[in-house]
């Protein structure tokens, strides 16, 4: 990427949420970090957050996940993204997710793991530092 | 694959990808864009206006919804604002849309209007020859929640709707100038609340004070985005009011201005920029001796353009 463009950033909740606060603090503060975020509401499929991306020719794609599903719904995002052929999107995942959970994550291709009490600004530096396009 | 060939073929990553191109101005856009623009103004191109919260994006996922059913194709540009302090944007029209992302025959992008104030994006002209050349039925064009001069949607679409909703205003607001002299159509979305019959009154009386001489009189929708009501009539005052601007031949006229207008905001664009890289340190100079008085404005520029028509530098 080149110095100056815009990074544009795909907020996802995958699965079953009840509630999305988290994912708009995290949607707000990229914005303020001068993104342009595109969130797409709760309930989402795996299907519906890489057809979303590819549209949306996002540089990054957040998910965030609470319910605890996160072994199944984040490696089936990365699978999908594979099949269509996508190699140049960052994928990172943040919400409740043990730390035990992380390297089986990070193993299928998930950039990073944020979990609670992660500062919003280690975020931002991370997806300016790895941002692939 | 290559982008031009690639959205022949209706791939959409292709498109996706030509968008971006085209928001960052880089030249390889417009070299597609050249190849592209012989396949363009076969789609019926739509734009929906309105304030802040009024049902916009709801009412195109509606739309769309109907379009589909009907074995149509359609594209949907959703613009919303950028932030004028950081130069980021939370886009979030997609949440009324999620019906849709599934559906191969529907592109939905979203937009950042990125500084241009007249409610779309300077970035949205061409994504609408991107998805037009795409081979979309129909492109539907939601616009930032607007106020009351925000009227760009003019430039690009063949048919306006304006969205209004009860409880904005009173009559005045109705006979004020700008966007309520753009609509072809008008929706009062949100009608089951109270006040939309007053509005669709005080509507019908601000059309019966124009001077202007409608060629079809703009009708005015009742609509509930949310439970899909009114929403199959408003489809059909749209498909009626493209088969009367094509009957009355005033598409091709709307399209020609369109063209017009299009090329000589691209000359402006193009010159300006021409001008500024090649000779900004005269401009400089030239502001200097303004703010010193040692010139005046007007000197200035006719200075500035003898340099430009002789060559100078």
């Amino acid at each position: 990427m080149q110095e100056g463009q815009t990074i544009r950033v795909l907020i996802a909740k995958p699965g079953l949420d009840g509630h999305d606060r988290g994912a708009k603090v995290i949607a707000r503060a990229l914005r303020d970090a001068g993104m342009e975020v595109i969130y797409t509401g709760l309930r989402q499929t795996p299907e519906q957050i890489v057809e979303a991306a590819i549209q949306e020719d996002v540089d990054v794609i957040g998910l965030s996940i609470l319910s605890g599903a996160h072994n199944v719904l984040f490696p089936r995002v990365m699978e999908l993204l594979k099949e269509r052929g996508v190699d140049d999107i960052l994928v990172i995942g943040g919400g409740v997710i043990p730390h035990e959970d992380i390297p089986y994550l990070k193993e299928c291709g998930i950039a990073e793991i944020f979990t609670p009490g992660t500062p919003i600004s280690q975020i931002i530096d991370f997806i300016k530092n790895n941002v692939k396009k | 694959m290559e982008l031009v060939e690639g959205i022949l073929k209706k791939d959409k990553r292709s498109a996706a990808r030509l968008i971006t191109l085209i928001e960052r101005e880089d030249p390889k856009a417009v070299d597609a864009l050249k190849k592209l623009y012989k396949y363009t103004g076969n789609s019926y191109i739509i734009g929906i206006t309105g304030p802040p919260g009024a049902g916009k994006s709801s009412l195109v996922n509606e739309l769309a919804k109907r379009m589909r059913a009907k074995g149509k194709t359609v594209g949907i540009i959703a613009v919303d604002p950028t932030s004028p302090f950081t130069g980021g944007a939370l886009l979030g029209d997609r949440i009324r849309m999620q019906d849709l992302t599934l559906d191969p025959g529907i592109f939905i992008r979203s937009m950042a209007s990125r500084g241009s104030l007249g409610g779309i994006a300077k970035a949205t002209y061409d994504a609408i020859n991107v998805l037009d050349a795409f081979g979309m039925d129909y492109i539907i064009v939601e616009t930032v929640g607007v106020g009351q001069t925000e009227i760009d949607i003019v430039k690009v679409a063949d048919t306006v709707v304006v969205v209004l909703v009860p409880g904005l205003g009173d009559d005045v607001q109705a006979i004020k100038a700008g966007i309520m002299e753009i609509a072809d159509i008008f929706a009062v979305n949100k009608a089951d609340r109270e006040g939309a019959d007053k509005l669709v009154t005080e509507i019908e009386m601000m059309l019966d004070l124009s001077q202007k001489e409608f060629l079809m009189r703009p009708p005015i929708i009742k609509t509930v985005a949310t439970t899909g009501a009114g929403v199959d009539e408003l489809e059909a005052k749209l498909n009626e009011h493209l088969n009367f601007i094509l009957k009355e031949g005033l598409l091709a006229q709307r399209r020609k201005v369109k063209a017009r207008e299009n090329f000589m905001e691209l000359i402006k664009f193009e010159i300006g920029k021409r001008i500024f890289q090649e000779k900004g340190q005269i401009i400089e100079t030239l502001i200097d001796e303004i703010f010193e008085k040692n010139t005046d404005p007007y000197t200035a520029m006719e200075k500035l353009l003898q340099t430009i028509i002789k060559g100078e530098s």
